[in-house]
């Protein structure tokens, strides 16, 4: 199962991993449409971002959520109905949403932000089925 | 499957959704019985928009434009209107896919308007059409179908050998989808058999679960919708959209549907747990909460407690299985639950692994403690043929209820019954009875199956029966049957079931905790306010096509503390989420007095259109003694000190009298309240003492239309 890693110790909140995904996602350089969120919480960074967990899969009724063959959560356009259910039932709120794209989007371990960053923060993981 | 014959076909051009409305609708007549078909798309106007807002209010209104004074319900001009209202069909509110069917009644002679989830009003609306009118009579078996991407709208004739529902709904899922993967963009109403001859015919809304690979069925039960629909050969109203992406709505802000929206889904993650359990278990939990307040129906009415309660713990035995499902995309409440890989025992699907819908609450209460039954195996079976045959479970366990009373009472007999041992728990004899209703071949189950007023009538001209026995006992209101709480102990409920339009449902007010338990409606006044505002409050939902469920059966976790008594239970917090969805949909900003206004002008249109069908006035307006208190001595003595208590209250002392003196003197107290709760409510409401609208009412809610004037002028 392929996953974005970080370490919150390295980070210094610069947003350039935000720029990076919405600009290459989104077309558009606008944190509120990267699939990762960087946040200044009491001086602290604060990262969220898709662990791949696979708990929005369950909660979809329309089954628009699966994985792929690298074990990655994807989003079936085609299915989706907008209800953003799983972005609110996601354990680590790393789902997201912009009425600019009504349909959820989240992060799928593409490996743009990692070169973008220029503090070796994020990795991407491959983790073995156990 | 048996070959289907087009009979006819007519194109439309499918009209896109600006800001939740079409502004057209589908008015389909099948003619006399003489094959003169015609569809015609219609204009909605604005006048109709600012005045009935759209579902429920759309169908009474086409519905008085169908209908002369005169009509009945098995009149070809009868129609069944379904309309789904602005917010129907967004998805990112949870429970936003609701739709009203309103027609005229079998049961009461009246207008009538049920609702239901699945998916048919939202794909309806995404086809172009605020409502769908069907009327007039075919002279065989047809099937509608709409394709809201083709624009086109073709009547087949259809003889399959089995009329019951979920074949008839598993087979137009098979037949209008090109694959497994199109079978989620079709939504079926149907009906069954036993709606050919019952008056509690039912009307089946599917939606397919792709999880489990089959679709599903939600119920617009009461009133018989689906005898209607059965009266005009109608076997189903299909509808297809394809590609649904939950904006067809082309709502005026989607942000906003999306920030409340989310909003409550988190509430529900974080609440629903250590509120009413409705993802986990869903409504059936209630049987235990109504147990521990003596209101669960046990013996029809008779009881509120029984010692076997933990048999139905819905938590033990799982009416509950596999997972959480919403009836409509985006709802995280998820109360519509399923029983998997079901057996089931008798009847022409005997041995048939079959998923089960339900049993809700109302279906685990009627078919179940109120019949005297606690297992809950049978009460799967039983719900199972109820929505196969397409009958309102809710009218069917009461109405079976009754039945069981008469028949220990003595007023019917085995000779009557066909042989039918029909006690309370006689689990075998009465699941026989309802697959007897099926085929309309046994005279018994077609009488039962008219309902509880009309079967008062026959059991006393065809059996004999005392007819007073069971006027006191027969839970039946305008000709309805009572839902499944008992409302004995609470003088507003008593108005909340008996001062409805259309009968004793749960859907306008269910005051009992507040009234009952909280204490928080002590005089004539408060219960009248309580019985002005939660009907019309509640009523908003079915004018814009939303569920009752996620106002108050989620509650923000600081609700109790932020707001106390009767506007707490208002729950203020998501009354506002209501408005801003309203305005984020519509474009319009509402505030809580004008929500109250669009509801208070559909509730007194629709007051006044029963009058228009000669109903509607005080006279109608009945309620049983059964509902009012204990009628024979073991209820009293169930409870007999809590009994004594009350009629020392009412300035009796019981000391020394007989069991039956006490109960004559309650029940005259009690008629007493009643009549003094009736005065109160329809002065709240604007109404005369007869219970009529007023002009100044009419013309304070700007609905004096002169053919509703004309009405009220008529009545005097």
């Amino acid at each position: 199962m392929k996953f974005l890693k970080y370490r919150l110790d390295r980070c210094t909140m610069c947003g350039s991993c935000m720029a990076a995904c919405s600009k290459a996602w989104a077309k558009k350089d606008d944190p509120a449409l990267s699939r990762i969120s960087v946040n200044n919480v009491t001086g602290l960074p604060d990262i969220k971002v898709c662990n791949q967990c696979g708990g929005c899969i369950a909660v979809c009724s329309s089954m628009a959520l699966e994985r792929d063959k690298n074990g990655v959560v994807q989003i079936r356009r085609d299915r989706c109905t907008s209800c953003l259910i799983c972005v609110e039932f996601c354990p680590s709120a790393s789902m997201f949403f912009s009425s600019d794209i009504p349909s959820p989007f989240k992060c799928v371990a593409c490996g743009i932000c990692v070169k973008a960053c220029p503090q070796d923060v994020l990795s991407i993981v491959e983790e073995k089925e156990a | 499957m048996e070959e289907m014959r087009l009979l006819a076909e007519w194109k439309y051009e499918p009209k896109k959704l600006y800001r939740g409305y079409s502004k057209e609708f589908l008015s389909v007549d099948l003619g006399r019985e003489d094959g003169a078909f015609s569809c015609d798309v219609l204009p909605v106007s604005e006048d109709m928009i600012e005045k009935f807002t759209g579902g429920r209010g759309f169908g009474l209104k086409i519905l008085w434009d169908k209908v002369t004074p005169r009509s009945k319900w098995d009149d070809p001009e009868n129609a069944l209107v379904i309309s789904g209202g602005p917010i129907c069909g967004i998805t990112q509110y949870p429970g936003t896919g609701k739709t009203y069917t309103v027609f005229l009644s079998p049961l009461t002679g009246q207008t009538y308007n049920s609702n239901a989830g699945g998916y048919f009003g939202p794909f309806m609306k995404a086809s172009g059409f605020d409502a769908l009118s069907v009327s007039g009579k075919a002279s065989e078996n047809v099937v509608l179908f709409i394709d809201g991407d083709e624009g086109v709208v073709r009547l087949f004739a259809w003889e399959p050998e089995d009329r019951n529902s979920y074949t008839v709904t598993e087979a137009l899922h098979d037949h209008f989808a090109e694959n497994e993967e199109d079978k989620r963009n079709i939504s079926v109403i149907s009906s069954g058999e036993a709606a050919e001859h019952s008056w509690w015919g039912a009307l089946n809304f599917s939606f397919y679960d792709p999880r489990r690979g089959l679709p599903r069925l939600k119920q617009a039960g009461r009133g018989g919708g689906g005898t209607v629909l059965r009266d005009k050969k109608i076997l189903a109203l299909v509808v297809k959209k394809r590609n649904f992406s939950g904006t067809e709505n082309n709502p005026a802000d989607l942000s906003v549907l999306q920030k409340v929206g989310t909003k409550l889904h988190r509430e529900i993650r974080q609440n629903d747990d250590v509120q009413c359990l409705m993802r986990k278990i869903g409504t059936a939990h209630l049987n235990l909460v109504m147990n521990d307040y003596d209101i669960l129906p046990v013996n029809n009415f008779k009881f509120g407690r029984h010692e076997d309660i933990m048999e139905i713990d819905p938590v033990r035995y799982g009416f509950t299985q596999g997972y959480a499902d919403g009836c409509w995309y985006g709802c995280s409440l998820a109360c519509a639950k399923a029983v998997d890989g079901f057996e089931l025992l008798t009847g022409p699907c005997r041995g048939q692994k079959v998923t089960v819908d339900g049993p809700e609450y109302e279906t685990a209460a009627s078919l179940g403690p109120n019949v005297g039954i606690f297992d809950p195996l049978w009460t799967i079976e039983a719900n199972f043929y109820a929505d196969h045959y397409a009958l309102d479970t809710i009218s069917l366990g009461t109405g079976l209820a009754f039945v069981c009373e008469c028949f220990e009472l003595g007023l019917i007999t085995e000779e009557h019954t066909n042989g039918l041992e029909l006690n309370f728990g006689a689990k075998d004899d009465l699941l026989e009875l309802i697959h007897r209703m099926m085929d309309g071949r046994d005279d018994f189950a077609n009488v039962v199956s008219q309902g509880i007023r009309r079967m008062k009538t026959l059991f006393a001209d065809k059996y004999g029966a005392d007819r007073e026995i069971m006027e006191r006992i027969g839970m039946e209101g305008q000709g309805l049957e009572v839902s499944q709480y008992r409302c004995q102990e609470s003088m507003a409920q008593w108005g909340g079931y008996f001062l409805t339009l259309k009968g004793p449902q749960h859907d306008e007010a269910w005051l009992i905790f507040m009234d009952m338990v909280n204490k928080q409606l002590p005089t004539f006044e408060d219960k009248a306010e309580a019985l002005f505002y939660f009907p019309n409050f509640r009523l908003w939902f079915s004018l814009v096509g939303v569920c009752k469920l996620p106002w108050n059966d989620v509650e923000p976790s600081d609700n109790r503390i932020r707001y106390k008594g009767i506007e707490a239970a208002k729950v203020p917090e998501h009354v506002q989420n209501y408005l801003e969805i309203y305005e984020g949909v519509t474009g319009k900003p509402l505030s809580r007095e004008e929500m109250i206004l669009q509801s208070e002008r559909v509730y007194n249109y629709e007051r006044i259109f029963n009058l228009r069908m000669g109903k509607g006035t005080r006279q109608y307006h009945n309620i049983p003694d059964r509902a009012l208190g204990p009628v024979f001595p073991d209820e009293w003595e169930a409870r007999s000190e809590y009994f004594d208590g009350k009629l020392k209250e009412a300035g009796h002392d019981p000391e020394g009298l007989p069991v039956e003196e006490k109960i004559s003197l309650l029940q005259a107290h009690r008629r007493r309240e009643w009549e003094k709760l009736v005065d109160a409510v329809y002065e709240r409401r604007g109404w005369t003492p007869e219970g009529i609208p007023t002009i100044e009412t009419v013309k304070r809610l700007g609905i004096d239309y002169p053919e509703v004037l004309d009405v009220l002028e008529r009545r005097g």
